[in-house]
């Protein structure tokens, strides 16, 4: 369901299956659990493997968001289908984050 | 508006719910042979409306929540969400795009979901007596290449 990666001072969550109210909060737990103890510069979240999404998906985007930045970190939403990413941009998260379509190579 | 085909159903205000509503009315639109893109918007649209049952409308426990659908002449699905509890006080802040009344980690996007990936949708609600939100989507379907 949610898998983790980290590389230095970079921690990627790898995401999967429908994202809701529902499955929202497990998630949120255990991303913000993970995120106070690495306390990362840079944290991804990899949607490539998410199959549905609705606006719980872009709270839990913003919530991280805040989450890492109150630590001076910054926060990327990666591999977003496409419909996951106009609902994104719907919320206006891409102004002040890196939110992509695409992967990111490093 | 005599309905084609229909269907009620009542369940709780449970979050384990919210998948299950979404399959429940992609899967009565799909006799219409939505595209996939056709269905995700139901899908969506159904999981705001349901979700904002489950936080807003009974906030301290658990109540019922009533979905009816129809389908009616040119491809319309019209799915109505309806619940008995708290009510809108003013469900035109309710509907403006990045309000929520909870914060934290509602984005308040729940009614601009619905209204971007339905071709209509109308409130109605009572304070104390509840709410129905009704979504129409016009079916266009793979025979139009959608």
């Amino acid at each position: 369901m949610i898998e983790f990666s980290v590389s230095g001072k970079c921690m990627t969550v790898f995401l999967s299956g429908e994202i809701d109210h529902h499955s929202a909060a497990g998630i949120r737990k255990r991303i913000d659990e993970e995120t106070d103890r690495l306390l990362p510069q840079l944290l991804v979240l990899d949607f490539g493997n998410v199959s549905f999404m609705d606006s719980s998906g872009v709270g839990l985007v913003m919530g991280r968001y805040r989450n890492v930045s109150a630590h001076g970190g910054r926060l990327e939403a990666v591999n977003l289908s496409p419909w996951c990413y106009k609902i994104m941009k719907m919320s206006g998260l891409d102004k002040i984050a890196k939110i992509q379509m695409t992967g990111v190579q490093r | 508006m005599k309905a084609l085909n229909k269907f009620t159903m009542t369940m709780d205000s449970r979050s384990a719910n919210e998948g299950f509503a979404r399959l429940v009315a992609s899967g009565f639109a799909a006799q219409l042979d939505p595209t996939v893109e056709e269905l995700c918007d139901i899908k969506t649209a159904v999981s705001e409306a349901v979700t904002n049952c489950i936080v807003h409308a009974y906030p301290d426990g658990v109540g019922n929540i009533y979905i009816s659908a129809g389908i009616f002449e040119n491809g319309l699905v019209r799915i109505k969400i309806r619940d008995k509890g708290c009510g809108i006080a003013d469900i035109k802040k309710a509907m403006e795009p990045l309000y929520s009344s909870l914060g934290g980690e509602r984005a308040g996007l729940g009614f601009a979901v619905m209204e971007s990936f339905c071709d209509k949708i109308s409130v109605r609600s009572t304070q104390g007596k509840g709410t129905a939100v009704t979504l129409d989507k016009y079916i266009k379907g793979k025979e139009f290449g959608g």
